[in-house]
């Protein structure tokens, strides 16, 4: 199948059903709120279930309770939509059943704005709900790889039965560019009949399942933060994914730059080579588990004399990067988080004052 | 001569947390009755409340969920929405359904979602040590309004199933008691009916439980018991508020 051209939330709505997951619960927020039009229509096309619940709380929980069965589900929304899905994340992570979700993320704190954002990054990868939890995130920096990104995320809920989540911002939902949906990415459901609660009857042992986050003895609750931790960990050695740009170079300054954001650094990386200026970029394509190796080792490189994190955020990730570099060379902050989005101008200016 | 009465095989050998006089266990047993007689084991998912009832998986011998507080109605609206044909109930008390979660319950039955909901009131928060609740009557203490609902403050007890059913959407939906053998076997064909409308996938279906609260009453279980068909019964009338056999819009509200 050939390249068409769409739009970023409706890609994504398609992108579930091609990845076999026919099961959304939404609730309209922006700048998401296409991709629950889009499955309005589609999923009855195919089948699937569209339900529009009356609230991100209880869409959270349509999503556990979908998740709990065995069912591939998935639904999309805008952080403080995600805010109040958060509650349901942390039960389905202590639970253990796998879901993806989606995050356009838009400013704030509070009603923010609409416009696109970074500001969600501690939300999706320190927390977010309550309790020891990490979710896999993968922050998609085109609308085709988000809809790979969305595509990927189903196997690999199923694989460490926990949520997924996909952190794009508005410009990723609300731009058009040409995509395809790779038929290698489509997969089939793993196998669910030690956990799922589908029946009894489904089930050649004939055991019941329980879905559960509740472990009123200590130690058994300490026993199962061990289990979610060991998955944290295993993340951690087989799930990193990162872009390298322009690190074969002798670069005197290292970006560290994601989605959106680092396709503005891109273009400006580019222009300061024409001007005879190195810098390098490492782009976390996962920013949980972080790519703690890749960054260290640009850090480390003898040309480097300082990290960059740019983000649309006050500056969460670089938190991250200042963890990463472990004093290797100063580490710096820029950003903006108004809904604008930095122009490869400003990115020069930024890099030269810090070369100068 | 053979056994004429044993446990439901839905019904688990555990002994159960409840305090001496609680209902939940007559409540629990009906629905386990009820499931073996349906004969609906195998494919039912229970989905558990926060309140006393949490650890309700126990007691059943088949799948269970459990959910956040007051989340049980939309997380059986996700099972019954990908898998309908699997057998679905939550199991609530009043603090849980009519406070916490009283957006999702309501949305679920206006949604006309086909499952069950077992609604346990007796008037208090239980698990949490006696706190009010939205169904706290009149002037009734509690640890949290120890000189007794005042109205004027925090409104009237609320009356769920008279709220379910002014909804448009069909819907069974009866307020039964488990306190006397004499509400007991009205209950349990209630629930019955319940589940039957879910499996011919009617409507959503609700039965409300007056129950005891003893312990957090401070009152015996035979003064409960007393104190909840003097001062519970009479508030909440029992009976059936909607029934989707018969006609749409308020007549059929008794």
């Amino acid at each position: 199948m050939g390249k068409i051209l769409m739009k970023g939330n409706e890609a994504i709505g398609e992108a579930g059903i091609r990845a076999g997951c026919l099961n959304y619960f939404a609730y309209p927020i922006t700048p998401q709120s296409e991709v629950a039009e889009y499955l309005s229509h589609r999923m009855p096309e195919v089948g699937g279930v569209f339900l529009q619940g009356e609230s991100e709380v209880a869409v959270g929980y349509m999503i556990f309770g979908a998740a709990a069965c065995g069912e591939r589900v998935f639904t999309t929304s805008s952080s403080p939509g995600i805010s109040l899905m958060s509650e349901a994340i942390s039960y389905i992570a202590g639970a253990q059943c796998p879901a993806v979700f989606v995050n356009i993320m838009r400013g704030g704190p509070g009603l923010g704005g609409i416009l696109p954002s970074q500001a969600d990054y501690f939300q999706a990868t320190k927390g977010g709900g309550h309790g020891d939890y990490r979710l896999l995130v993968m922050a998609p920096a085109s609308v085709q790889e988000a809809v790979e990104m969305v595509m990927m995320a189903f196997p690999l809920a199923e694989k460490y039965r926990n949520p997924v989540m996909i952190l794009g911002d508005g410009l990723i939902g609300q731009m058009m560019e040409p995509v395809e949906f790779p038929e290698n990415l489509k997969s089939e459901p793993s196998k669910k009949d030690d956990w799922a609660t589908n029946g009894m009857d489904t089930r050649k042992s004939k055991k019941r399942n329980l879905v559960k986050s509740l472990f009123l003895d200590p130690v058994k609750l300490n026993e199962n933060n061990l289990i979610l931790k060991e998955k944290y960990e295993r993340m951690k050695r087989e799930e990193v994914r990162f872009e390298p740009y322009n690190t074969d170079s002798d670069y005197r300054i290292l970006i560290v730059s994601y989605g959106t954001m680092s396709r503005v650094c891109r273009t400006a990386i580019d222009n300061l080579k024409a001007e005879g200026i190195d810098v390098g970029m490492i782009r976390p394509q996962t920013l949980f588990p972080f790519p703690e190796d890749a960054v260290f080792q640009a850090a480390s490189k003898k040309s480097c004399g300082m990290a960059l994190s740019i983000e649309m955020s006050m500056g969460q990730m670089v938190e991250d990067v200042e963890r990463c570099v472990h004093g290797k060379c100063p580490v710096k902050w820029y950003g903006k988080c108004g809904g604008e989005v930095p122009t490869p101008e400003e990115i020069m200016d930024v890099v030269r004052s810090n070369l100068s | 001569m053979g056994k004429t009465f044993k446990r439901p095989e839905a019904l688990s050998e555990m002994d159960s947390h409840y305090c001496p006089g609680c209902t939940h266990g007559v409540a629990h047993r009906l629905v386990a009755e009820v499931i073996d007689e349906l004969g609906i084991g195998g494919r039912t998912v229970g989905i558990a409340p926060v309140g006393c009832a949490v650890l309700a998986y126990n007691y059943f011998t088949f799948d269970f969920q459990e959910a956040a507080h007051g989340r049980a109605p939309a997380m059986a609206t996700g099972i019954k929405r990908v898998r309908p044909d699997l057998v679905v109930f939550t199991y609530q008390g009043d603090g849980d359904l009519a406070s916490i979660g009283m957006g999702e319950i309501i949305h679920a039955a206006n949604r006309g979602e086909k499952f069950t909901t077992v609604f346990i009131n007796n008037a208090v928060y239980g698990m949490t040590g006696g706190q009010m609740a939205p169904t706290t009557m009149p002037g009734q203490r509690t640890t949290t309004s120890p000189f007794g609902r005042d109205v004027k403050d925090v409104g009237m007890p609320i009356k769920v199933s008279e709220l379910l059913a002014s909804l448009q959407t069909p819907a069974y939906i009866t307020r039964q008691s488990v306190i006397k053998p004499k509400y007991i076997v009205k209950a349990k064909k209630a629930i019955k009916t319940a589940f039957e409308y879910q499996i011919e996938g009617r409507c959503f279906s609700f039965v409300e439980l007056v129950s005891t609260c003893p312990t957090n009453w401070g009152l015996t279980p035979v003064e409960a018991v007393k104190w909840a068909e003097e001062t519970l019964i009479p508030y909440y009338s029992l009976g059936e508020f909607k029934n989707p056999g018969k006609a749409e819009g308020g007549s059929d509200a008794k």
